[in-house]
């Protein structure tokens, strides 16, 4: 190790932080001997899923590289290149590998891009859906009477209507509140706060239940006693504590709300049509199939598809390999 | 028995007095009502007047009394976009969309249970394993990618199905329906497939692991003991105990399947409620919103309430210690 960060050393110029780079190292050495590793590894379907999703999630992120044009670049667009079939069709053009929309468009490029807002809705909506359904599920549990009754209750009534009618519901409030252009332009925040304020129920429950099994625990008790602060200790004490099926929850969530995304899209209340997701991408390819284009339509949806069972199946993995039931 | 059924009825007005609250709130404070009814060039005056008529210089609790009154009459104003009784146009509307729900439901019923049966009884075999297969890609795949592949396949290359619309109807009295036409029938075919896949994955895999359970138990064993045939176990006892959560989510399924109509019904220009609200979404048209939200808040309080009751009249359990728990069911 002191080899290696000697040699770190030599080549980048400056003494990195040993401190550091051991605590890294011995993460990865713990995180390589744990039992998840062990059960990834076991396991080719997840494997393969955990591949797929890393492909997407990068070209995603790293779209403006990976996408052989860029379809929002109107000078790259040529209306000359419309509604040209995939490659391998008798009159496809090399240059489009999956064929070209109505306006000349790349749909291998527009499905990369497009992935990269649905992917970006999607984390933003998981991650705002975390942050108030952990924060509820913890006040909740810990403080417990009224403030725990209304909470649940809360929860009760919303736990009953399905999650896309609330999400259409917050964005038809959204497009009256809002005059058009300004809409328009938060759009894609306006999406990311009603899927996550559809989606918090299921964090909040299942927090506020391991939070009231972790507050009659001694440490809590403990650090009661010395006198700590109640957020203090729901911070530092509780949280980490009931973070596991939290992450569960989370990558299950992360499917679904690529689906909701995509479904609000392809219904023409999500994002605005000048940053198409895939979901928008499906709608407006759907207009074609009738003309016979059907590849404008079918391949954002094969991706979609793929990418929604893919990070299934990984939510499915990680539910099996943290419960200790099933070791 | 008594102080259930009043303590679950309660708390169903308490759902329904909320979710008229939040259509209420959108119906007033959601841009100006006035501004909606009436052109540009309406005066002050007659604007006041309006106001006046309508009743929007009351107090807002008076203003969310009389909505709820009128709300529980039927009475949902008048359409922003349609200058039409938002009453009228559900009434129109919902015949397509219950006999879409009810026909989807029925099928994930009687394709999910066999599924499910089948898949538990033989768990290694080939077949069952491609079931699970399926259903794991039915709970995957967008409701509106699948409606997008049906139309490809059967409406566009096979040319066999309509693409849109319900068909030919019948009109019977203010009912119309479409269930009796052959048109009408072969439209419904591809929108039911798509509205009754999830839920078919759905029933398959839950009586799939319930089977598993039931199977597992002493009076099973006993059953098998006691030298049945394996029809009779299977069918006969385990079949018959895994059949009441099974019909129990299924009721409680109906509501969602009212609302997920809604993405079935714009993939294939359905003229039903959730086409409607979409519409009503895109343009804002609040009251009509409102008026959705209401009723299927109606249908899903009502479903549970139904379903609540007849676990309390098949569930003995549930009556020992007076009822008082039995409405978290």
């Amino acid at each position: 190790m002191a080899v290696e960060a000697a040699a770190m050393a030599e080549r980048g110029g400056e003494v990195p932080d040993l401190s550091l780079w051991r605590r890294t190292i011995d993460l990865l050495q713990r995180a390589r001997d744990s039992d998840i590793w062990y059960s990834f590894k076991r396991s080719p379907i997840t494997i393969v899923a955990a591949a797929v999703t890393a492909v997407i999630i990068l070209s995603a992120l790293f779209a403006s590289w990976v996408a052989p044009h860029n379809p929002f670049d109107l000078a790259t667009i040529d209306l000359m290149n419309a509604s040209i079939p995939p490659a391998w069709m008798a009159d496809g053009d090399t240059r489009f590998l999956l064929g070209t929309d109505d306006q000349g468009r790349g749909i291998l490029s527009t499905i990369i891009f497009g992935a990269r807002i649905s992917l970006g809705v999607g984390f933003a909506s998981v991650v705002f859906a975390l942050i108030v359904g952990v924060g509820l599920g913890l006040i909740s549990g810990y403080v417990g009477g009224t403030v725990d009754a209304v909470i649940m209750r809360i929860a009760d009534i919303q736990l009953s209507f399905p999650a896309i009618l609330l999400a259409l519901l917050v964005d038809g409030v959204a497009r009256g509140l809002l005059p058009r252009e300004t809409h328009d332009e938060l759009a894609i925040y306006v999406l990311v706060f009603s899927i996550g304020i559809s989606g918090w129920v299921q964090y909040a429950r299942t927090v506020r239940g391991s939070t009231l099994v972790e507050k009659n625990k001694e440490y809590v008790q403990a650090a009661r006693v010395i006198g700590r602060p109640a957020i203090l200790i729901i911070l530092r004490h509780v949280l980490p504590n009931v973070m596991g099926p939290v992450m569960v929850i989370a990558t299950i969530h992360l499917a679904l709300a690529i689906i909701t995304e995509a479904t609000l899209s392809f219904l023409g209340v999500g994002v605005s049509p000048t940053e198409p997701s895939l979901g928008t991408l499906i709608n407006v390819g759907q207009d074609y199939l009738f003309s016979g284009e059907w590849w404008i339509a079918l391949f954002p949806g094969a991706v979609l598809a793929i990418l929604v069972l893919a990070v299934n199946l990984l939510g499915d993995w990680l539910r099996d390999a943290l419960n200790p039931k099933l070791r | 028995m008594f102080a259930f059924i009043i303590r679950r009825l309660l708390q169903s007005v308490l759902v329904m007095l909320t979710v008229a609250l939040i259509a209420f709130a959108l119906f007033r404070f959601v841009g100006d009502p006035i501004n909606n009814l009436v052109g540009q060039d309406t005066t002050l005056q007659d604007r006041q007047k309006l106001r006046e008529t309508l009743g929007l210089n009351d107090s807002v609790v008076v203003q969310y009394w009389r909505y709820v009154v009128n709300t529980a009459k039927g009475d949902f104003g008048y359409s922003y976009m349609h200058r039409r009784p938002v009453k009228t146009m559900l009434l129109e509307r919902m015949p397509a969309t219950l006999e879409l729900s009810i026909i989807s439901i029925l099928l994930a019923l009687f394709i999910g249970v066999p599924m499910g049966v089948y898949t538990s009884l033989r768990r290694d075999g080939f077949l069952a394993k491609i079931f699970m297969s399926i259903s794991l890609i039915g709970i995957s795949l967008p409701t509106f990618l699948i409606g997008i592949m049906l139309i490809l396949l059967f409406g566009v290359i096979l040319r066999w199905l309509p693409t849109f619309g319900r068909g030919e109807v019948v009109a019977l009295g203010t009912w119309t329906t479409g269930l009796l036409t052959v048109s009408g029938l072969k439209a419904l075919i591809m929108p039911a497939i798509t509205l009754a896949l999830f839920q078919m994955t759905l029933i398959m895999r839950l009586v799939r692991s319930e089977m598993l359970e039931v199977l597992r138990t002493d009076y099973i064993k006993f059953a098998r003991a006691r030298g049945l045939s394996n029809r009779a176990v299977n069918f006969g006892h385990a079949l018959k105990n895994t059949l009441v959560p099974v019909i129990t989510i299924t009721g409680l399924q109906l509501g969602s399947v009212i609302a997920f109509a809604i993405i079935t019904e714009s993939v294939f220009q359905w003229p039903g409620m959730g086409r409607m609200f979409i519409e009503a979404v895109a343009d804002v048209d609040i009251p009509v919103m409102a008026a959705y939200l209401c009723l299927i808040a109606l249908f899903f309080v009502v479903i549970n309430l139904i379903v609540d009751l007849l676990y309390y009249a098949v569930d003995p359990r549930l009556r020992v210690d007076g009822g008082g728990s039995g409405g978290h069911g």
